[in-house]
């Protein structure tokens, strides 16, 4: 490789570091250095390692250069790249709203739980009413979890039962009655007809006339749930897409410690 | 005369083995006395019957949950079958079909007698047994006018959802240099107690298995097979609560390798232990007969308990899945049992405990092709060093002549692979296995050393273990969270309504048609 090993080129690069205009750093301040790598969809060719440049000035990056290219299959083409970056940042004006509660990691849970609670939490959950749909709830509390997001079960903190799907609402409290829950999650599915509305809102109520309500935190979840239609409905917190047990057992955990005090 | 590398005491490997087949023996003489809805199934589907009435419920379900509200389940739906053939006329499917409109009550029908019955379903018996054989050979033909990637296989997935997406993905890998395309199921589809019909293009995290996208897939690869002058093997997973059904399935579509292990449900999907332990077996009676690769999933175990601590339960359960796979028939040379490289990589010297924990493996299997999955637990998004990282696992691989090496991909826990990703993964298990290929032969442990003492103590901790499974029995130590720890209720889980008693009438006739023959 002729090029690229050592920038021979005269820079006129201020060597200063400016927070207000930050840009990625390779061995030299505001060099933009910057590496990347991605696939094209056409054949291998001049052409496309072409293609692949013209793209990555369009990304803004300077002196574009492709340094491995490989045809994955007939039609598809890998490449590697490096560039500076032309752009930068204003570091001094970044705020980051930050959330309520940080989603911890499993072991940070369960270390905050033991810190600041002392006992497991007892978590139970379930897809009630006609729900068949376990999908939810096990991603949640199945051991495997989802997606890379280890379940409940998982947890050395949380004492997670799933009770699975179909579960009556009267069956659902009975069982958090017995076994003394501190946290009841609620999954739905099927929303056919606002099917899940009305189950939800009749477990908040059977809970209410049975006095539990303020007792437990309530969460529920699906694909069409969010905080905003949770709250609504009564509940303490709401998980759709894109959630996982992580966001599910941090929220329990502050929520819990929060309510002790 | 065996010989160790790692100076193992053959006498106690056997003694191993022996203390397994107990617990299997045990485990077999309950799975003899009962059936389950999903075997039922199974035999409707190797009678024919397939396909979906309006409400897409697949006709196997609809026949065996009809008989079995009959309370008549306990008889077997063979000879139901069998009798309204001689009674009707009419073939398998179209006794489905009726049954799903209700203009047939299979239970009500005029009894003939038993050898009548019998002889009217052996045309469609000789059918499935003659395309699954017809499927084993096509296989064989293959490999020997062509050729087969040599072992480790290359083992990719593919998991886009699509079914057709899946097919251009799985061309890809393989003229990349796979031998073995495994397409993910969707998320949750363990847990459905029905296989869904048809071509599917939505998934979640993976794609549904259902025959016609076996058939679709399979298809696809026999195509690049030709192309690349090389067999390339589909693996798909018969696991959860439609185990022999998936089996069958597979079966009769020439899938080549299957993950087909009921410890994996009952721990990681809180499936009733009964009920897929009595799937399995007649699971793996259909994937032993089909030549299918099973594959064990002792690997998950090390996602959740420490891979260091609890190397010996992953022995432990190889040697129980292997006994209960010789059970049912199944060969040593289609048995991949599973191991993890999931050693922390902070832990010094830690390649060489995976090392020795590899070889040991091989020795204690030595015919088996086994299954070696990559790192995950440690991958962290730190793509530079996770190809390390599979480097290391490919370096053992090849070191110690496992059989099946999924690749590990330098993403994982990133995302499903990009297609670049699979290049990146097989361009370093290509690189490591040509560049190290005979250092297994050349290279030999120190006597005494780290390696065989940690080999020799993995043994002593499985015997101990295994000595202690089979003072209870299987089911209890399970309950008790022997493995994974994780605890399962012997009548808790997923399915059990399912699991019935067979009568005296039970009528299988496929068990003895095909275990242990080919």
């Amino acid at each position: 490789m002729s090029t690229g090993l050592y920038s021979t080129d005269k820079k006129d690069l201020s060597n200063e570091l400016n927070l207000k205009e930050i840009k990625p750093y390779g061995d030299t301040m505001n060099d933009g250095k910057t590496q990347l790598s991605f696939t094209l969809p056409v054949q291998c060719g001049d052409e496309a390692i072409e293609a692949a440049k013209q793209l990555m000035k369009k990304m803004g990056f300077e002196n574009p250069q492709v340094v491995f290219y490989k045809e994955l299959t007939k039609g598809f083409t890998f490449f590697n790249c490096y560039g500076s970056c032309t752009h930068n940042i204003d570091f001094t004006t970044i705020v980051v709203p930050k959330v309520d509660t940080s989603v911890m990691t499993m072991d940070e849970t369960d270390e905050y739980i033991k810190q600041n609670i002392g006992r497991k939490l007892i978590v139970i959950g379930a897809s009630t009413g006609t729900d068949a749909h376990t999908v939810g709830i096990d991603a949640i509390m199945n051991m495997k979890g989802f997606a890379g997001h280890y379940g409940l079960e998982r947890y050395d903190m949380i004492e997670a039962i799933n009770l699975g799907s179909q579960v009556l609402n009267e069956d659902f409290i009975a069982k958090a009655i017995e076994l003394k829950a501190d946290c009841l999650l609620v999954s739905q599915t099927v929303t056919q007809k606002d099917v899940h509305i009305k189950n939800l809102v009749e477990l908040v109520e059977m809970l209410e006339a049975e006095g539990l309500r303020d007792k437990v935190i309530l969460c529920c979840g699906g694909p069409r749930l969010n905080l905003e239609l949770a709250k609504e409905l009564g509940y303490d917190a709401g998980f759709g897409m894109n959630t996982y047990a992580d966001n599910v057992a941090s929220y329990m955990a502050e929520e819990f410690v929060k309510r002790m005090k | 005369m065996r010989e160790s590398k790692l100076g193992l005491d053959f006498t106690k490997v056997d003694y191993a083995k022996q203390l397994a087949k107990n617990i299997s023996n045990d485990v077999q003489t309950f799975v003899d006395s009962y059936s389950t809805v999903s075997v039922e199934r199974t035999l409707c589907r190797l009678m024919g019957i397939d396909g979906v009435d309006s409400n897409e419920a697949p006709l196997p379900n609809i026949l065996v949950d009809f008989i079995k509200d009959k309370g008549m389940l306990k008889h077997g739906v063979l000879f139901l079958l069998g009798n309204a053939i001689v009674a009707t006329g009419l073939s398998p499917q179209e006794i489905a079909e009726k049954t799903s409109t209700n203009e047939l009550d299979i239970t009500s029908l005029p009894l003939c007698e038993k050898e009548k019955a019998y002889k009217a379903l052996q045309p469609y018996i000789d059918s499935s047994i003659n395309r699954i054989a017809g499927n084993r050979k096509k296989r064989e033909d293959f490999i020997k006018n062509n050729s087969e990637g040599e072992k480790p296989y290359l083992y990719v997935i593919v998991a886009t959802g699509n079914i057709y997406e899946d097919v251009i993905q799985a061309q890809a890998a393989a003229r990349q240099g796979s031998d073995i395309i495994a397409v993910i199921r969707t998320t949750g589809q363990s847990l459905l107690d029905y296989v869904p019909y048809g071509a599917t293009t939505e998934g979640f995290g993976g794609t549904f298995a259902t025959q016609e996208n076996f058939r679709i897939m399979r298809k696809a690869l026999d195509e690049v097979g030709e192309e690349v002058g090389r067999y390339i093997r589909l693996c798909n997973y018969c696991s959860g609560l439609c185990m022999p059904e998936i089996a069958a399935m597979g079966a009769l579509e020439g899938l080549d390798v299957m993950l087909n292990d009921a410890l994996y449900g009952i721990l990681f999907r809180d499936i009733n232990m009964k009920r897929t332990l009595v799937d399995q077996y007649f699971s793996r009676i259909i994937n032993g007969f089909a030549g299918v690769i099973i594959n064990t999933g002792e690997d998950n175990y090390l996602t959740t308990a420490d891979a260091y601590e609890e190397a010996h339960t992953v022995l432990a359960s190889d040697l129980i899945n292997e006994q209960l796979a010789f059970a049912a028939g199944l060969p040593e040379e289609q048995m991949g049992l599973g191991h993890a490289f999931e050693m922390d990589p902070e832990l010094e010297n830690g390649f060489l405990y995976e090392l020795a924990q590899a070889q040991m493996t091989r020795e204690i299997f030595p015919n088996a092709p086994l299954k070696y999955m990559p790192p995950t637990k440690f991958m962290t998004g730190n793509i530079f060093r996770g190809q390390i990282q599979n480097a290391l696992f490919n370096a053992i691989s090849i070191w110690t002549g496992q059989g099946l090496q999924l690749l590990g991909m330098l993403t994982e826990a990133v995302h499903t692979p990009f297609m670049s990703d699979r290049y990146l993964a097989i361009e370093n298990a290509k690189y490591i296995f040509n560049n190290m290929k005979s250092i297994g032969d050349e290279v030999e442990f120190k006597k005494g050393g780290m390696m065989q003492n940690r080999a020799q103590s993995i043994l002593e901790q499985s015997i101990a273990l295994l000595k202690r499974i089979d003072q209870e029995n299987l089911f209890d130590a399970i309950e008790k969270g022997i493995f994974a720890d994780i605890k399962r209720p012997k009548d808790g889980g997923k399915g059990l309504s399912g699991v019935f008693e067979k009568d005296e009438h039970y009528y299988n006739p496929f068990i003895d048609l095909m275990k242990g023959k080919r």
